[in-house]
């Protein structure tokens, strides 16, 4: 546990400079009402109404999960890496089984067109 | 002074080291490596605007202060002083916090790098280095995913559609890259034999030594020339991870403005500004760490002997990290940025499987240096490739059919309107009993072969 106190108190430290930046920037700046500056800003014609609840393309959920897979398949790899010279052949195997059955996933998104975009 | 184990530096005689630190020792790496980062930082704004100019022949910022060099400094001073505007209809709260989400974790991962090797502070010696964490590189992805809060949540707090598309396009291409990013240290592991960073840069100290005419010489340690193509990868993600030209779609101005931060003005803008240069930082640190041999001197320098002991090697680790941070200035300045779809389909389709396909040869390649007279390497030798001619001739006449289907398409299209301006095939299904038979459209549809059917005349 001691190996993250050092960790921590950087991120202390990080936390405290941002939550000092927030304040003092809704401090310092002046205040100024005016109707035009509230709104979202669109290159100046009248903000769309935004439909309730945001909507947006279905393509980033999927790159979100296929992002989801991968990353574990990385995480996996990762000790396997390090322990690699005390594996040998057996290691060698199992990681290839273990990827060539997420090549076969990957195959599948691929020419189902999961991965184009438009 | 030191004893030479502790030179070596090993990671556990570093972690012990560490952890012997006395309160205010770490007190001072931790305000030190804060320090570096902020000043790195308005030192790269106004170096990356300085180095534009001249390749644009313009002079860039030259007025406040020598050379220039207070620019950015001004510049926060001027955005602390601007109004701190929230729109209408954000989520406060998350709107609020997402800058600090995102600049927090950017602070956190360059604790793991290690600037140099034992030195004394007042009279303690110590690794130039703030933790020394036996899973350091995935502290570093953890943080960089922990960073895609800040963006997109700052992107979906805003509420304006500039912000939110932005906000989902940042995030999509960071997760996208992070994969590649991860693939890419595999191998790095693999030679290492540790996800530690001190123990991967002294696994890079030197090479073999051969005698050539006289002189000793060490074959080549560092990973980027022994791993080349997992440092190439890892460069392209890198600029795509800190969404920086040629990937900086994210804040594209001529088509969202500026992105996920468009609504974000005075201090809270500045940290985003901020997260994003620390960003670069700890990206180009880790490449040098885990690429470039960390804090060691380059050949020329190695011959003289003490050049990597004491406080030296901080200028090599420097030097080093300089040399990164000009090729992302370098880049902005050559490079247009590319289409999204071209980014998604470079980090998919080409980095991860090309990253994939280099992790397995290297592997395959240790083991069978290794023990190479082992049946069972040869016998994982020939199913790979097995696997990969049966995937290439899969995929190749899967790409056939599926070019064969478009011409065939292309043609009954042509057929259709051959001369007209044109008209979607009218037989489609939604168009039955719909067609009222418009006095423009049916003269022009009429030209089309099936008209007849269609509308029922």
């Amino acid at each position: 546990m001691s190996y993250y106190v050092p960790v921590i108190v950087l991120g202390g430290l990080a936390a405290f400079f941002a939550i000092f930046s927030l304040v003092m920037g809704a401090l310092s700046g002046p205040k100024r009402w005016n109707r035009a500056k509230l709104e979202a800003y669109e290159c100046g014609i009248e903000p769309t109404r935004q439909p309730a609840g945001i909507r947006f393309p279905v393509k980033y959920y999927l790159t979100a999960m296929l992002f989801i897979v991968f990353d574990i398949e990385i995480i996996f790899l990762y000790p396997w890496a390090v322990a690699f010279d005390r594996l040998g052949v057996f290691g060698l195997v199992e990681m290839v089984t273990f990827v060539a059955t997420v090549l076969v996933a990957y195959a599948y998104v691929w020419r189902r067109g999961g991965l184009e975009w438009d | 002074m030191t004893s030479l184990a502790q030179l070596a530096g090993g990671s556990a005689a570093t972690s012990a080291l560490i952890d012997s630190d006395p309160w205010w020792l770490t007190a001072i790496k931790v305000l030190a490596i804060f320090l570096f980062l902020v000043i790195t930082t308005l030192l790269m704004i106004w170096a990356e605007r300085r180095v534009i100019g001249r390749m644009q022949q313009r002079p860039g910022p030259n007025r406040a202060g020598k050379f220039g060099l207070l620019q950015s400094l001004m510049d926060g001073v001027k955005l602390a002083l601007t109004e701190d505007i929230v729109p209408r209809g954000v989520d406060k709260l998350l709107f609020v916090l997402a800058p600090a989400i995102a600049a927090i974790p950017a602070f956190i991962s360059i604790a793991i790098i290690p600037f140099g090797p034992v030195v004394s502070i007042f009279g303690h010696h110590t690794p130039l280095q703030l933790a020394n964490l036996p899973v350091a590189v995935l502290l570093v992805l953890a943080m960089s995913s922990m960073g895609v809060y800040g963006i997109v949540l700052a992107g979906w707090a805003s509420s304006s559609p500039y912000s939110l598309l932005g906000g989902l396009r940042s995030s999509a291409q960071v997760i996208s890259y992070e994969i590649a990013m991860g693939l890419s240290f595999v191998p790095v592991f693999m030679y290492a034999g540790s996800l530690s960073t001190s123990q991967i840069v002294a696994a890079q100290a030197h090479g073999a030594p051969f005698r050539l005419f006289g002189v000793i010489l060490h074959y080549p340690s560092w990973f980027a020339v022994l791993l080349l193509p997992s440092f190439l990868i890892y460069v392209i993600t890198m600029v795509g991870e800190t969404n920086r030209l040629p990937f900086d779609l994210p804040e594209g101005e001529g088509e969202l403005v500026g992105g996920f931060h468009t609504e974000y003005s005075s201090l809270k803008f500045a940290l985003f500004y901020l997260a994003e240069y620390i960003n670069m930082v700890t990206v180009s640190a880790l490449a040098t760490t885990l690429f470039l041999g960390g804090w060691h001197a380059v050949w020329p320098i190695t011959l003289w002997s003490g050049a990597n002991y004491g406080w030296w090697p901080v200028l090599w680790f420097l030097i080093k990290l300089v040399a990164f941070l000009f090729f992302f200035i370098w880049l902005r300045g050559s490079l247009p940025r590319i289409r999204y779809d071209q980014l998604m389909k470079l980090g998919w389709k080409v980095l991860i499987p090309a990253a994939l396909a280099w992790t397995l040869l290297i592997a395959t390649l240790r083991v069978w240096r290794r023990d190479g007279g082992s049946p069972a390497v040869y016998l994982v030798g020939g199913a790979i490739v097995v696997v990969l001619i049966a995937i290439a001739f899969g995929w190749e006449s899967a790409a056939q059919r599926a070019a064969r289907q478009r011409e065939t398409e292309d043609e009954e299209l042509d057929e259709l309107d051959a001369g007209v301006f044109p008209v979607p095939p009218l037989d489609l299904p939604h168009y039955h009993g719909e067609f009222s038979g418009a006095p423009g459209l049916t003269g022009q549809a009429e030209s089309g072969p099936d008209m007849k059917e269609v509308t029922g005349v």
